[in-house]
């Protein structure tokens, strides 16, 4: 199956990355050549194969649920490009 | 007197044991070294008050009588990819330029509880996505080799590029790496030294940017094997604070080093003769067979049938991955913001990400997003899943009639930089040999053997069963007192 410049703009925009139109046109024939390299793994016949979920072996494990930290809001805050009165800030979402 | 930074961790932590010199030494030495050494590109940030400060403690603790810790008196550096408390951390990436961690990931804790300090953070591929240091946004790392008769500038290997030239240009003892696709053993093999990836769940990942979280192992860079392990000992361990993290007692490898291969039976995998594999590259992996063989092992042909569906698989499932962890970056709670006048909120996130990612992490977001997409999920990721799947299996079957497995670590030596950078799936192939042991989450591990006809280092690859990590050392220190490979850089820098 074939990439054009409208499947990378719908894409790009999954992944809310802002691209031109240039960059859409540049990007269609790269990602066309790693998707038609990857797809020879078609040729594996899978039917009675599962996919895999672990690498390794490992049982997850339940803890008590009690509250273990908290209490950090002007550590989460400290990276934050933007934050005022305790909080992040972001462009007005509501009108 | 000698020249402290061209000790290794080993002799550095008992020399200073010793008192043959005081840790105080070894850290200026290793300070002015990595000062005088910009023209590498190694270090996005120096912190020699941080190795400073663990050289004191060091030598207080020798001077009251007090008990040495494990790493007292070595100083070593940092992949970018580890969140170190006050010190910037990025990933090598423009998107989180400027991001100080208010906390320190798992691994560097537990290095600088072993007393180990800290020489600088490392530079590396953005996101660790890539196989030659090109893909930073502080720039290339030079390697410190360079082709007999040449100037030209070549890759030190990637992603942890930054480790493996510092170590190779003796600017630090030992540094931490990152493996996702062979991150750490490509470098290595490509500088000269030595490098192991352990088994997934050896080493917590908290506090490592996250790249393709089913297959990122952190894992010890060294001169050395013995220094390799030394290392690994002190990163490794159980961390409830990672669900994927291995509730298993850390083993003495060091103690236990034993370059004996007597009882050892070494698989040789038929598909790793590639085609257009390089003549001394085949032939280096010839007398690597013969090395272990006069170290007491019997080499056996195995069969990995699925080998070459190692890398399209890894390719789809590691951008997927990535497309996922990497959505975090947007602009709100840290890293760089970008707000085009009037945008709304999704257009900040869309205009932020355009501008922090470079663009093999954007190539990589998108190929993830798409084959995560309704309607190709299951013929991309879940058929990519189900390949890894009989992977991992072909490694059980082989192990079944051998204990390790010698290989190449890459299929070249190091390339000049800008020579793949124009074909994705080139520099993709470069890890055609170690991203198979990658998707089966087994130890792995390189060592240097030898020099190309140009002068430059190639290495070997030892693969394990899960959690013989003890295994993959033996056989790599067999390897190594075979190859007594010395061979140095000249200092260029």
């Amino acid at each position: 199956m074939s990439v054009d410049t409208n499947t990378v703009k719908k894409v790009a925009n999954l992944a809310r990355i802002a691209i031109s139109d240039a960059d859409a046109e540049k990007l269609a024939p790269e990602l066309n050549n790693i998707l038609g390299w990857i797809e020879q793994l078609g040729e594996v016949d899978t039917s009675s194969v599962e996919p895999m979920t672990a690498v390794i072996p490992n049982t997850l494990r339940l803890r008590d649920d009690v509250v273990t930290e908290g209490g950090a809001r002007d550590a989460v805050l400290a990276n934050a490009p933007q934050g005022e009165h305790g909080f992040f800030t972001v462009p007005k979402v509501v009108e | 007197m000698t020249d402290l930074t061209e000790l290794g961790i080993a002799a550095l932590r008992d020399g200073v044991r010793a008192g043959s010199f005081s840790a105080r030494e070894v850290a200026d030495a290793f300070i002015v070294k990595v000062s005088k050494a910009k023209a590498l590109n190694a270090f996005i940030v120096e912190t020699p008050e941080h190795a400073i400060a663990a050289a004191r403690e060091a030598d207080s603790a020798r001077a009251a009588g007090r008990a040495l810790k494990p790493l007292a008196g070595v100083p070593i550096g940092m992949k970018d990819l580890f969140a170190t408390k006050g010190v910037q951390t990025t990933a090598a990436s423009h998107i989180l330029e400027g991001f100080t961690p208010v906390y320190e990931s798992t691994v560097s804790q537990k290095l600088w509880d072993a007393g180990a300090g800290m020489l600088g953070k490392l530079n590396m591929d953005q996101f660790a996505m890539g196989s030659s240091n090109e893909t930073s946004a502080f720039g290339n790392v030079i390697s410190p080799w360079r082709r007999k008769g040449s100037n030209s500038a070549l890759t030190p290997g990637g992603s942890s590029g930054g480790s493996s030239a510092a170590i190779a240009a003796r600017l630090c003892p030992g540094a931490t790496g990152t493996d996702t696709g062979g991150s750490i053993r490509q470098p290595a093999a490509f500088t000269g030294i030595s490098g192991i990836k352990p088994t997934y769940g050896r080493c917590s990942r908290w506090g490592i940017v996250a790249f393709a979280s089913s297959l990122d192992q952190a894992g010890a860079m060294a001169h050395d094997v013995r220094d390799c392990a030394i290392l690994l000992e002190a990163m490794a361990g159980f961390d409830a604070k990672d669900a994927t993290s291995l509730k298993l007692e850390v083993p003495n490898w060091e103690a236990s080093l034993n370059a004996s291969l007597a009882g050892k039976k070494i698989g040789v995998p038929a598909e790793y003769l590639v085609d257009g594999i390089p003549y001394e590259i085949a032939a280096m992996w010839q007398t690597a067979i013969d090395w272990v063989k006069d170290a007491g092992a019997e080499v056996v042909e195995v069969s990995l049938p699925h080998t070459k569906y190692a890398l399209p698989a890894y390719y789809i499932i590691a951008p997927a991955e990535a497309s996922s962890n990497l959505a975090r970056y947007d602009g709100v709670r840290y890293g760089i913001r970008e707000l085009p006048e009037g945008a709304n909120l999704q257009e900040m996130y869309a205009a932020t990400r355009a501008a922090g990612f470079g663009d093999e992490v954007k190539r990589r977001i998108l190929i993830g997003t798409y084959v995560l997409s309704a309607g190709f999920y299951d013929a991309y990721y879940t058929q990519a899943q189900k390949v890894r799947t009989l992977i991992a299996r072909d490694f059980e079957l082989a192990f079944q009639k051998c204990d390790l497995l010698l290989t190449p670590t890459a299929p070249s030596a190091a390339f000049a930089l800008g020579e793949k950078s124009a074909d994705p799936i080139a520099m993709y192939l470069n890890d055609v040999f170690t991203v198979p042991s990658s998707l089966a989450g087994l130890p792995a591990m390189s060592v240097p053997a030898g020099l190309d006809p140009a002068g430059l280092p190639l290495g070997l690859q030892v693969i394990g069963r899960p959690l013989d990590e003890q295994g993959v050392l033996d056989a790599a220190l067999a390897i190594e007192q075979r190859a007594g490979f010395t061979s140095r850089p000249d200092a260029w820098w």
